[in-house]
């Protein structure tokens, strides 16, 4: 699957639009993780914790969106755009959407 | 007596804040400048169509994300600044912080795959943690874009014009 967020693909021709697809996941931090973001809001520093949650949950939300996508035949996603929002204390959505595209090579 | 360990708890975190946040500030802002200077070579651009010479490379999306934190001095300083308004230059330095940060990651992604440019960047600014409510607790900053990869099976097959 190929996946950018270009209009266009350099070298392919798109011969077929299939539409929106999106993948999203909404993922919470534990208690202990949540702590430790506490302490470091007095000393300041990156929260490595939060980077690799979020890490890991834009990957599932690509994998959403992937699978979404190979579902309706597709064989490209392009103009993907990303979206973070926090849902509620503790707790953010990642979303991800694309257009569902089939390529082929010029 | 109460409000006396109060204020003394105040200024402790006030200068723990102080000390270790400047200590992380210019440890992180001295690594930034080093390894801008180590990744200058790979090309990052904002624009939304790649020039013709890209026309046969490979294109596969990279990116980088980073949380940083802010300090209880940075929090205190934005809350007096918030009284009489303002630059707030302790949030100002955050933000670009994190910024070049996540920038940085997405350029090693696309070098670890060897890309030779990345177009069509875009930010991404999301406010996280407990305290997203109220004031700025921690800030996310997600930087993505297409990388673009020479195409290997063309430069093998033929020397390129």
């Amino acid at each position: 699957m190929l996946i950018s967020n270009m209009e266009v693909v350099p070298g392919k021709k798109i011969v077929k639009h299939l539409g929106l697809v999106q993948g999203s996941t909404v993922r919470a931090k534990h208690a202990g993780r949540d702590f430790m973001a506490g302490l470091k809001n007095i000393f300041g520093g990156e929260l490595t914790g939060y980077t690799e949650l979020l890490t890991e949950s834009r990957d599932e939300a690509m994998e959403r969106l992937s699978e979404q996508a190979r579902a309706i035949g597709a064989n490209a996603i392009v103009n993907v755009r990303f979206s973070t929002s926090s849902i509620a204390a503790g707790a953010s959505e990642i979303f991800v959407y694309g257009t569902a595209v089939v390529v082929e090579d010029r | 007596m109460e409000s006396l360990i109060n204020l003394i708890i105040f200024l402790l975190l006030l200068t723990l804040g102080y000390v270790f946040g400047r200590m992380a500030e210019s440890r992180h802002y001295k690594s930034i400048r080093q390894r801008e200077d180590e990744l200058r070579s790979l090309l990052v651009m904002p624009k939304k169509v790649p020039p013709p010479q890209y026309a046969l490379y490979e294109s596969e999306l990279v990116m980088g994300n980073v949380v940083i934190s802010v300090d209880y001095f940075k929090t205190f300083v934005a809350g007096l600044r918030s009284i009489f308004g303002g630059r707030v230059g302790a949030y100002e330095s955050l933000l670009d912080r994190a910024r070049r940060e996540a920038v940085l990651r997405m350029q090693e992604q696309a070098q670890a795959i060897g890309a030779e440019a990345v177009y069509n960047l875009k930010f991404e600014t999301a406010r996280i943690g407990q305290s997203a409510g109220q004031g700025l607790g921690s800030v996310e900053v997600l930087a993505y874009g297409t990388a673009l990869l020479p195409p290997s099976v063309y430069s093998e097959m033929a020397p390129q014009a």
